[in-house]
């Protein structure tokens, strides 16, 4: 298993619980929405935190490449979260039309921030951090989530 | 050198629009020299006006969106570095529409002198688009099968562009080319190298990320670009040697590959994990249905040369492969690219994020799903009209109308673009 193996898996999790909040609200399913939404918000941060506190630290201290690659996702994490803000003040208020636009924005969002992590940052990491514990590390965050 | 994962060299925003706002007036051109010369105008591929049509949608419509969208989707989904693409644009777009004027102009009034002219306007524009592209496409970081299948893609227009030229000439000064041949070939590498290839291209990337659907097998998006290649190219040898009956069973080939192409994207749509379906996922459907009926057409064709004497067989393969597949892929993509384009350089204006309007409130929803039906009505009028020839004029008129509709929907977006800048930039400022 590489280094980056449980993150690559875990974003296809986080993938199925997003579509699950999201189909709950949009059929107006609020109290399915709002706990498949905590679910997702839940695991979204634990994925952030995992790779802030662990996988970049280790990745910048391999490499030294302290304000590349890293920052700027360090950067979308934050946009993410406000996102999520939003979509979060959406479901409170019961605002259908404000839940979904904030869904769609995150979900593309997401998903392109996921594919340059996927395709290039991840293989950088398994390349600089194979062989140390950083993966197991990893792992177990997200198993304990 | 580090890759830079902020892919902050997304053009300016006037570069993607400027081709996308263009696009859809050539298809409402199309509809209406359609509803205008009416009868029987779809009873051949050779008439004046039918390569006319077929022109104004695939240099036209097809060709500008279809560049605009790569200027855009290069930088922002595969980190590749596009340069000087304001500089680019200016050149390139403006040689495009005239080009394509010209062309069509050419065709519709048997003009020689037009037609010549068009063709350095052609080969100048996309050779410095390609040439620019590529090079983008080669100094990407990012690795994966969506960059492997557009530089075949890119490989597949300058083909396409090559042998137009090559085409246009020879019917401007009576050059002694075998025209039938060499029209086939031209066909193939511009529907089959070039469009279908860029459309897989593309789908590679985002069939997954805008319905969370499983990905492309990877040994499909790993052989279907190079296996399209090669039976383009296989197409072409036959062709040339005008080896007919094995170059239709070539085309068997080739319809099979593409209702492969069409059967994976349906099934995986079908089998996504987001139920939602928006404008985007319903063009899609359609398209790849189009794609499916015209390889099963292709084929049945191919096997049974009688079906295929009729000259309104070769027109309804057309009609389900540019209104069918490629102007409800592009219609699809349009709906979804304009919205982020927004959202995209909104957000950098420095605002918060709270301040900055969702994807959702670029284009009413309603404005798009009801062009959309718009847009199925008038393609089912169509495909009747190669059949029926007295709805060839309903048929030009709803495709007129469905393609304004897309155009003003685009126009739309552009206005709410400046709207929420104009607010953002207030606010900021205030604060």
């Amino acid at each position: 298993m590489s280094t980056t193996q449980p993150l690559f898996q875990h974003h296809k999790h986080c993938d199925e619980i997003f579509a699950d909040a999201e189909e709950a609200c949009a059929k107006g399913n609020w109290s399915a929405g709002e706990k498949a939404f905590a679910e997702f918000a839940g695991q979204l941060e634990t994925h952030f935190l995992s790779e802030e506190e662990v996988l970049f630290p280790a990745f910048e201290s391999a490499t030294g490449m302290t304000s590349g690659p890293t920052e700027v996702m360090r950067g979308e994490h934050r946009q993410m979260r406000d996102l999520l803000a939003q979509m979060k003040v959406s479901l409170d208020n019961r605002d259908d039309d404000g839940f979904s636009g904030n869904a769609e924005t995150l979900l593309i969002m997401m998903q392109q921030h996921n594919m340059k992590e996927e395709n290039i940052l991840y293989p950088m990491c398994d390349n600089a951090l194979g062989g140390s514990d950083v993966g197991t590390s990893i792992a177990s965050r997200l198993a304990g989530s | 050198m580090h890759p830079n994962l902020s892919f902050e060299q997304a053009p300016p925003i006037s570069v993607p629009y400027r081709f996308l706002l263009a696009a859809p007036w050539f298809g409402v051109l199309a509809g209406i020299l359609l509803a205008w010369v009416g009868g029987d105008v779809l009873g051949s591929r050779w008439t004046p006006e039918a390569l006319a049509l077929v022109h104004l949608i695939a240099v036209g419509f097809m060709l500008q969106a279809m560049s605009g969208a790569m200027f855009q989707f290069i930088p922002v989904a595969v980190g590749g570095n596009v340069s000087r693409p304001l500089l680019v644009a200016n050149v390139v777009q403006p040689l495009l529409l005239v080009a394509a004027l010209l062309l069509v102009a050419g065709f519709l009034f048997g003009a020689p002198a037009l037609l010549s002219a068009a063709v350095p306007l052609f080969l100048v524009g996309v050779g410095v688009f390609a040439v620019v592209v590529l090079l983008a496409l080669w100094r990407t970081p990012a690795t994966g099968m969506t960059i492997w299948t557009m530089r075949l893609a890119l490989a597949g227009l300058v083909v396409t562009v090559l042998l137009g030229s090559l085409l246009a000439e020879a019917l401007a000064r009576g050059l002694a080319l075998p025209l039938i041949p060499l029209t086939n070939i031209h066909l193939a590498w511009g529907l089959g190298a070039w469009a279908l290839m860029l459309v897989a291209a593309v789908s590679y990337f985002v069939v997954p990320m805008f319905q969370l659907t499983h990905p492309y097998p990877l040994w499909f998006a790993r052989g279907f670009g190079p296996f399209l290649m090669l039976l383009v190219l296989i197409w072409s040898g036959l062709w040339l040697r005008e080896d007919t009956s094995l170059a239709q069973a070539s085309g068997v080939l080739l319809a099979t590959a593409c209702a492969a192409f069409g059967g994976i994207t349906l099934w995986l749509q079908y089998t996504r994990r987001r139920k939602i379906d928006d404008a985007t996922s319903l063009n899609f459907r359609v398209a790849m249905i189009a794609l499916l009926v015209f390889a099963v057409s292709a084929a049945l064709m191919a096997v049974q040369p009688q079906w295929a004497e009729d000259p309104r067989a070769t027109v309804w393969l057309g009609m389900l492969a540019f209104p069918g597949v490629f102007v409800s892929t592009i219609s699809g993509m349009t709906y979804k690219i304009t919205p982020f384009l927004n959202w995209l350089h909104l957000q950098r204006l420095g605002a918060p994020i709270a301040a900055v309007p969702n994807m959702k409130k670029m284009i009413p929803a309603e404005a798009m799903t009801g062009q959309f039906r718009l847009h199925v009505l008038a393609l089912g009028l169509l495909l009747a009209a190669v059949w029926l020839p007295a709805l060839t004029r309903p048929a030009g008129l709803a495709f007129a109308v469905s393609c304004a509709w897309l155009g003003v929907n685009v126009i739309r977006a552009l206005q709410n673009y400046r709207r929420f800048r104009d607010q953002i930039r207030a606010s900021v400022l205030h604060h």
